[in-house]
């Protein structure tokens, strides 16, 4: 069976939100798990949900990178196993070091939530396979620490490897260098992104007709995980 | 005796005679300090409290909601809603950042200390001039609104609960003064409502925070005027904690653990202690020195009345404390054990081994009430409507409105919240005239906070009004029906008969209001002694409406779509005191302030709630600050659609057309509809006699468009809806920009 993990630190406070798109809108199984385990076996995907783990104190997402159940996150990505960090937990990744570069306050240094445009650039993660390749994308944002910086050289192998995800478009909200608004590990299953996919994933939440995104992603994982599966 | 190197505030004589009499011996110290925080005017009303009582509070919605900080409304489901208004003015007007964080941490921990959890916030934000000529002021108003909106958002975006709206003013009565109420919203179970019941050898859990010697003296500091800049009076925020907190004790009342529970604010332990032990109709004995400290040092009386944040007090069966404990041990909170629920009703409090205070807690908590004198104040003898020609330029007229602090785009603001978090914000800031928020099963709770200190000082009673029939109105205009008002009427000081009138009108004003309606008032707040250097602000009373709607589907928007016809649900009349217009294009506030008419406010909402229910209109807006012109023009920005109307065809009494376009009667809506058959046939089916009246057409694409207003064959205004858009949406942020944080 396929069961996804969502991994909850004190002061992540977007897990319920992520629970409830992937076991009440896509009916998968999936299990809350708390900071301080050990192992991870039985899980097929992992989300790091959005929040303010330890409540942002050194740096955003620096402290739950040392959480016991890191060094499993870790094993697992190393495994192939699709892990996927949400606005802090993509913070949780860079500070882990599953993913480089760093994030930093947003350039305008206010917090900001609003819905904005993206491009999808790579279609071979597990999470955006569903998508068209340049598809313009909406989904909304909500961050204070969320302009991606790195330097120049980290930046080249990023766009030579295809790590780009996704690129904010028309507007960039934070400042990111090349617009970045999601990056993945050079084998693809690791991915960060800064905005929501779990709250683009229902009509109802959605200001703009007939868009929801974010749900294309969590279905993108449910695909890649029956070809999976499958072979 | 000194606390923090201040004099301690005691008694007035006649009040520490009538604590002397009561209690048959002389107070102790600690039992004096634990009353005078207690019979202060912010924890116990005794201005207010004659008066307040006579609203209605009970309604088919309503649970028991004795002893509750917050209130309840069943909303059937067995699912519970919890709601509460909250004020940190004092605070907020020293220390911004940490006065208005700490005000949303208040309002959170009495939703939670009712066993419900917080879905929602909301916040009220009046400052002084933002626009005028004085540049310190403008300056420090800047200061005080980028760092409470920084409080707000630092706070609520930690914790994870969504600030999905607000309402925001500019006065130059709050000069070097600031006004933030916070409103949250709660959502739990029938069934796990707090019982708050206790029974003898209970444990007494002291939980989350420690205790230092932040916040002393809050209460009482909140009860005078600001003169002094106390800043050891204000609290010190801590999100992670309260988010943490919150987990452990939701995770805990699912389980049951918990048998009564109530938060630490105003004045502290001691009146947490004496609160609970009078609602609860048993006594305590406490012992101090199992209080957690953060400083060393503290006296006994000080550990009482410490306002530190993020605590709350927990009655606990012996049979659960071990399970309990596993629950915080998860979520890494300390806690202590201070105390337990002893027979008869008093407040046992020791340190170590010495016996400091020992009082029936109906002493400490029954405050005598006073009789406050009032008197029709004297400027209202003045009245004076001001003598301008109508303008000739109607176009740059508008512009200037649009850009007007009072009605500009906030998104400045609202961006910096996260409003969406718990995916349930249906409706996202400035989409609606109220936040709609899903509660499943196609069900919504709307909500809207309205306030207008302009009109309430020329006219407490029918300002009053208006602001109720406003938030009433914006639920409408969302299609929910409203079940309940909150109130938080906040004024200068209670000791000076003028001011203490505008209370009594406004009190009188929801009293009818509610009447009429049948509506109960599910909370409230009473604030007096906003002042700053001894001048009062203006009253204001901010009124909260509450409405529920039962299909999701039909939720309409504050957006024009293309190929609409415009109508206007409503009778304008020359009711231009206090506008918008005249305070920008005439420099006054004087002038006929707009009444309401009950029976006409009600037949209004009625036809627009039939319009809305029945699918045909999806564009609702109520016309509020700057009338007709500018819902129109909000209506055409939001939907990206322009428009052609004669404004003369709307049902009016005015004798100028400019009066006509910014006049700010109550009642009324612009609805936009595709079916305007439909539309007029269901209006004369339900024999509603309302003014309905067509005003023209919405464009019939997005392209270069443009908005005009015609007076019969006269065109008034004509512009591109860009100019409108630059106007509306720069104008906040341009204001703000170039401050420092």
């Amino acid at each position: 069976m396929k069961k996804i993990g969502v991994i909850v630190f004190p002061g992540t406070n977007c897990d319920r939100d992520v629970f409830y798109v992937l076991s009440e809108v896509m009916h998968l199984e999936t299990e809350y798990v708390w900071h301080n385990r050990q192992s991870l076996d039985g899980f097929s995907g992992l989300v790091l949900p959005g929040g303010f783990s330890y409540g942002d104190r050194l740096r955003a997402g620096a402290i739950a990178a040392h959480s016991p159940v890191i060094y499993e996150v870790k094993r697992m990505a190393k495994d192939g196993v699709p892990v996927l960090g949400i606005c802090n937990g993509f913070q949780i990744l860079i500070e882990s070091g599953l993913l480089p570069g760093a994030l930093v306050k947003n350039e305008h240094l206010n917090f900001a939530c609003k819905w904005v445009d993206a491009k999808v650039k790579n279609t071979s993660t597990p999470f955006t396979k569903l998508f068209e390749k340049n598809q313009k994308i909406r989904m909304p944002i909500a961050h204070g620490e969320g302009r991606y910086v790195a330097g120049g050289s980290t930046i080249k192998e990023l766009i030579q490897n295809d790590q780009i995800v996704l690129s904010f478009l028309n507007e960039n909200p934070n400042g990111s260098l090349e617009s970045i608004a999601s990056i993945c590990n050079p084998e693809g299953n690791v991915v960060g992104m800064m905005p929501h996919p779990e709250r683009a994933s229902e009509l109802v939440l959605s200001p703009v007709a007939d868009s929801i995104d974010g749900l294309t992603i969590f279905l993108s994982l449910v695909h890649f995980l029956d070809d999976t599966y499958m072979k | 005796m000194k606390v923090c190197g201040r004099e301690l505030s005691v008694l007035t004589k006649a009040e520490f005679s009538r604590l002397k009499k009561s209690l048959n011996r002389h107070p102790t110290e600690t039992e004096l300090q634990m009353v005078a925080a207690e019979w202060s005017e912010h924890c116990s009303y005794k201005s207010s409290k004659k008066y307040i009582s006579r609203l209605p509070v009970s309604g088919a919605r309503i649970g028991n909601d004795s002893g509750f900080d917050a209130g309840l409304i069943e909303i059937g489901n067995d699912l519970v809603l919890s709601i509460r208004i909250e004020s940190h003015n004092h605070p907020s007007a020293i220390e911004p950042y940490g006065g208005a964080a700490t005000g949303v941490g208040g309002v959170i921990r009495d939703i939670l200390s009712v066993g419900t959890r917080p879905i929602a916030l909301m916040n009220g934000l009046r400052f002084g001039d933002i626009n005028g000529h004085d540049s310190t002021v403008n300056q420090h108003t800047r200061w005080l609104l980028r760092n409470v909106v920084r409080g707000i958002s630092d706070y609520g975006n930690c914790i994870g609960v969504p600030t999905v709206g607000g309402e925001l003013e500019f006065d130059s009565s709050f000069n070097y003064y600031c006004l933030v109420d916070v409103v949250c919203i709660g959502l739990g179970k029938t069934n796990e409502i707090i019982a708050n019941l206790a029974d003898i050898d209970d444990l007494l859990f002291l939980v989350g925070g420690s205790t230092g010697r932040d916040g002393i003296h809050g209460a009482e500091f909140a009860s005078a005027g600001l003169v002094h800049e106390n800043r050891s009076a204000v609290q010190i925020p801590d999100p992670f904690l309260k988010k943490t907190l919150i987990e452990a004790i939701l995770e805990a009342n699912k389980n049951r653990y918990i048998k009564a529970m109530k938060d630490l604010g105003g004045g502290g332990l001691a009146c947490c202690l004496s609160e609970t032990s009078h609602n609860l109709g048993k006594g305590f004995d406490v012992d101090l020195s199992h209080v957690r400290l953060r400083e060393e040092g503290m006296s006994p009386t000080e550990i009482l009345i410490s306002e530190s944040q993020e605590r709350m007090l927990l009655i606990v069966g012996q049979e659960n404390r071990e399970l309990l404990e596993e629950i915080f041990a998860k979520y890494e909170i300390d806690f202590s054990i201070i105390g337990k629920v002893c027979s008869g009703q008093k407040i046992k409090i020791r340190h170590n081994s010495e016996v400091i205070a020992d009082i029936p807690a109906h002493i400490v908590t029954c405050a005598p009430l006073l009789n406050r004198k009032s008197a029709r104040p004297s400027y209202l003898k003045r009245k004076y409507g001001p003598r301008m020609d109508s303008p000739s330029d109607l176009g740059s007229i508008l512009l200037e409105m649009l850009r007007r602090p009072n009605i500009c785009n906030r998104s400045w603001i609202y961006e910096q919240y996260d409003s969406e978090v718990g995916l349930r914000t249906v409706l996202k800031p400035g989409e609606g005239d109220s936040s709609v928020l899903r509660l499943g099963d196609g069900k919504y709770v709307a909500l809207s906070i309205d306030g207008n200190s302009r009109r309430c000082y020329f006219d407490p009673y029918q300002g009053t009004l208006g602001c109720i029939s406003e938030a009433v109105r914006n639920v409408i205009c969302s299609g929910a029906s409203p079940v309940g008002l909150i109130d938080h009427l906040q004024f200068g000081s209670p000791e000076d008969p003028e001011i203490f009138w505008t209370f009594e009108q406004a009190v009188a004003a929801i009293k009818d209001y509610c009447d009429f309606f049948s509506l109960p008032v599910i909370g409230g707040k009473v604030s007096f002694y906003n002042e700053k250097n001894g001048l009062p602000i203006k009253p204001t009373p901010v009124i909260g409406a509450i409405g529920i709607g039962n299909n999701l589907e039909k939720v309409a928007k504050a957006r024009l779509d293309t190929r609409c016809s415009i109508f206007l649900i409503g009778h304008t009349r020359e009711e231009l005191g206090g506008s918008e217009y005249y305070a920008s294009s005439h420099r006054t506030d004087s002038g006929n302030i707009p009444m309401l008419h009950l029976a006409e406010d009600k037949r209004n909402a009625l036809a627009v709630s039939n319009l809305i229910s029945s699918g045909v209109v999806k564009c609702v807006h109520d016309c509020s600050k700057g009338g007709i012109a500018i819902a129109l023009a909000e209506v055409a920005i939001n939907g990206n659609t322009g428009f052609d109307i004669d404004i003369s065809l709307a049902s009016n009494t005015c004798n100028r057309i400019d009066r006509l376009m910014f006049s700010e009667s109550n009642s009324r809506y612009v609805v936009a509809t595709e079916r305007p058959e439909e539309l007029i046939e269901i209006l004369r089916d339900s024999r509603s006699q309302v003014h309905c009246s067509m005003l023209g057409y919405a464009s019939d694409s997005s392209a270069n468009d443009t908005i005009q207003y015609r007076g019969g064959q006269k065109i008034l205004v004509n512009l591109e809806l860009e100019k409108l858009k630059v106007a509306y949406n720069n104008s906040l942020e341009s204001r703000l920009d170039d401050v420092r944080v």
